[in-house]
């Protein structure tokens, strides 16, 4: 099987060619991923084919002065199936200022080893 | 009124001014850096998607994280930070230069300054510069508007929407409503390309199944007091099949059909501007035709990714650095944009030295080649795996490549893109 995809790890947007042996049971290292101008690139490839992720960025309550959506993000991408889910758990969070970059919002999501955590501090 | 003495004020204090300041800082010249918002990072602030940082900062970070690690990097070294003023003048005298803005702290500012960097960024175009008929409903935002509603604000700017143009902040935006709980009709494109990234047409629609209609227009919009729908018209050979018209329900438009470099200070002190670019006319060291104010990131050209934009900034804060340290005036010779290449920045390059440029493809094309030549006689090739206008494509010329041809007066550097 061959299937052709561009890579999302980054702006460049490589062009992809994956291809796999059908016959065998698909293991990761199975997949050969040509085209990729980075070492993502063939992590990406692989993903695609057996479980696809993205990283989820959302915004959530916060009682700040300056302004009432804190941005946050998945410290690394969680399985496609689960967003929905997320973004809800997301949107039940009402944050309280002082808070900073980096600081975990939700721990270890689902037993993922994905953190949610904010993406700007504020003081106030 | 306050009064600031400074070598170089920095105008806006999103990405671009923030790295032409720390950069001039950074070697020692006083520099104030002036901001309109009261926080510093521009646009970065509500582009709470990831991707930014891998060039610069080798990891992917979101626009707010890009930010505050740029406005630690700012806020630590020597430059003075304004927040809250909007510049709304440029005096241009020969002995000086006088910027004027307004806070509503300190009533009117005055810099007074010997060089300026212009770091504008860039608006978007709206309803009025694309023409689209119909009736005038509330519901019609241009789509960093609506992030802006969403990200930062906390408003849903509606719950059906329809896009148009498909830009990345378009692109970015279908994304977002449909995460923050809208649905997302389509996405309409006059070109028969898309006009953002790959990956963003790959994570932001082909995701969510949002149909991407190339080569289509709204040729109208409904709605009395609110949007209630759009018609949507394919193009046939560049003409409206009207007979294959359809119509979309929606209560929302999102309109993301470009952005323009923000020049209106710029023109007012006198800078050229370049019709392919609606940026600044720059030699090669990002000078504009007004000696002394130079212009870099968004408000030069329109950059994909905000890295480049740093890249380009941080030199730009090199050559301020370089013309106040000496009065020696390096050669410029011009560049001009070849076959197939809308434009190339900078508009002229410097002799005896290594040269950086930026430019858009004007077609889409596999396996094609950058082509360099002065005066006809090629100096530099290199293959392009993958072209198309929305990727920005960048090149280094190394000294060794021009010097040769130094000596005449009216060297001309054009750049090809051959499929």
């Amino acid at each position: 099987m061959k299937k052709e995809m561009i890579c999302i790890s980054c702006p460049i947007g490589c062009h992809l060619n994956v291809s796999w042996d059908e016959d065998k049971e698909l293991e990761l290292e199975q997949i050969k991923v040509e085209g990729n101008k980075c070492s993502r690139g063939i992590t990406y490839g692989r993903e695609e084919i057996l479980s696809p992720k993205r990283v989820i960025t959302a915004t959530c309550s916060v009682d700040s002065i300056y302004m009432h959506r804190i941005p946050v993000k998945t410290t690394s991408a969680v399985n496609k199936e689960y967003m929905v889910d997320l973004l809800e758990e997301i949107y039940k969070l009402r944050i309280k200022t002082p808070i900073k970059t980096g600081d975990v919002l939700i721990n270890n999501y689902k037993n993922t080893g994905v953190n949610i955590v904010a993406t700007r501090s504020l003081n106030k | 009124m306050k009064k600031v003495n400074k070598e170089v004020l920095v105008i806006g204090g999103g990405s671009a001014g923030m790295a032409a300041a720390s950069k001039i800082a950074d070697k020692g010249h006083s520099v104030a850096i002036v901001e309109r918002e009261t926080t510093m990072g521009g646009i970065l602030n509500q582009c709470i998607h990831n991707g930014f940082g891998l060039h610069r900062f080798k990891e992917e970070l979101t626009g707010p994280e890009y930010a505050e690690r740029y406005s630690k990097i700012i806020t630590e070294s020597q430059a003075e930070i304004f927040l809250g003023i909007t510049v709304t003048e440029i005096e241009n005298n020969e002995t000086n230069k006088v910027v004027y803005g307004f806070s509503s702290e300190h009533g009117m500012v005055e810099f007074t300054v010997k060089t300026i960097v212009l770091a504008m960024g860039c608006r978007e175009r709206n309803r009025g510069n694309i023409g689209t008929p119909g009736t005038r409903p509330a519901g019609v935002y241009t789509a960093g508007l609506a992030q802006r509603f969403v990200n930062i604000d906390g408003y849903m700017p509606g719950t059906k929407c329809v896009i148009v143009g498909s830009g990345d902040i378009g692109l970015i935006m279908a994304r977002r409503m449909v995460w923050a709980g809208a649905q997302v009709e389509g996405v309409v494109e006059i070109q028969p390309y898309p006009a953002g990234l790959t990956r963003n047409i790959v994570q932001c629609l082909n995701d969510f199944k949002i149909p991407l209609h190339l080569s289509h227009v709204i040729s109208k919009i409904y709605g009395k007091d609110r949007v209630e729908g759009v018609d949507i018209t394919p193009l046939e050979n560049g003409i409206e099949a009207v007979d294959k018209t359809f119509h979309v329900e929606c209560d929302t438009v999102l309109l993301s059909v470009g952005l323009v470099p923000d020049n209106e200070v710029s023109k007012k002190a006198g800078v050229i501007i370049n019709n392919e670019t609606n940026g600044p006319l720059v030699d090669g060291k990002l000078m504009t035709n007004i000696d002394g104010i130079f212009a870099c990131g968004n408000v030069l050209h329109v950059h994909d990714l905000v890295d480049f934009v740093t890249e380009e900034s941080e030199r730009c804060g090199d050559y301020v650095c370089e013309y106040l340290e000496s009065e020696e005036r390096s050669d410029q010779y011009s560049v001009i944009a070849g076959s197939n290449v809308k434009y190339v920045i900078p508009n002229k390059y410097t002799g005896n030295t290594d040269n950086k440029f930026y430019l858009r493809s004007m077609i889409v094309k596999n396996d094609a080649q950058l082509v360099v030549s002065i005066n006809g006689n090629e100096v530099y090739r290199k293959k392009q795996r993958h072209i198309q206008p929305s990727e920005m494509i960048s090149f280094s010329l190394d000294k060794k490549m021009i010097s040769e041809l130094d000596t005449f007066k009216d060297n001309r550097l054009e750049v090809s893109l051959i499929g």
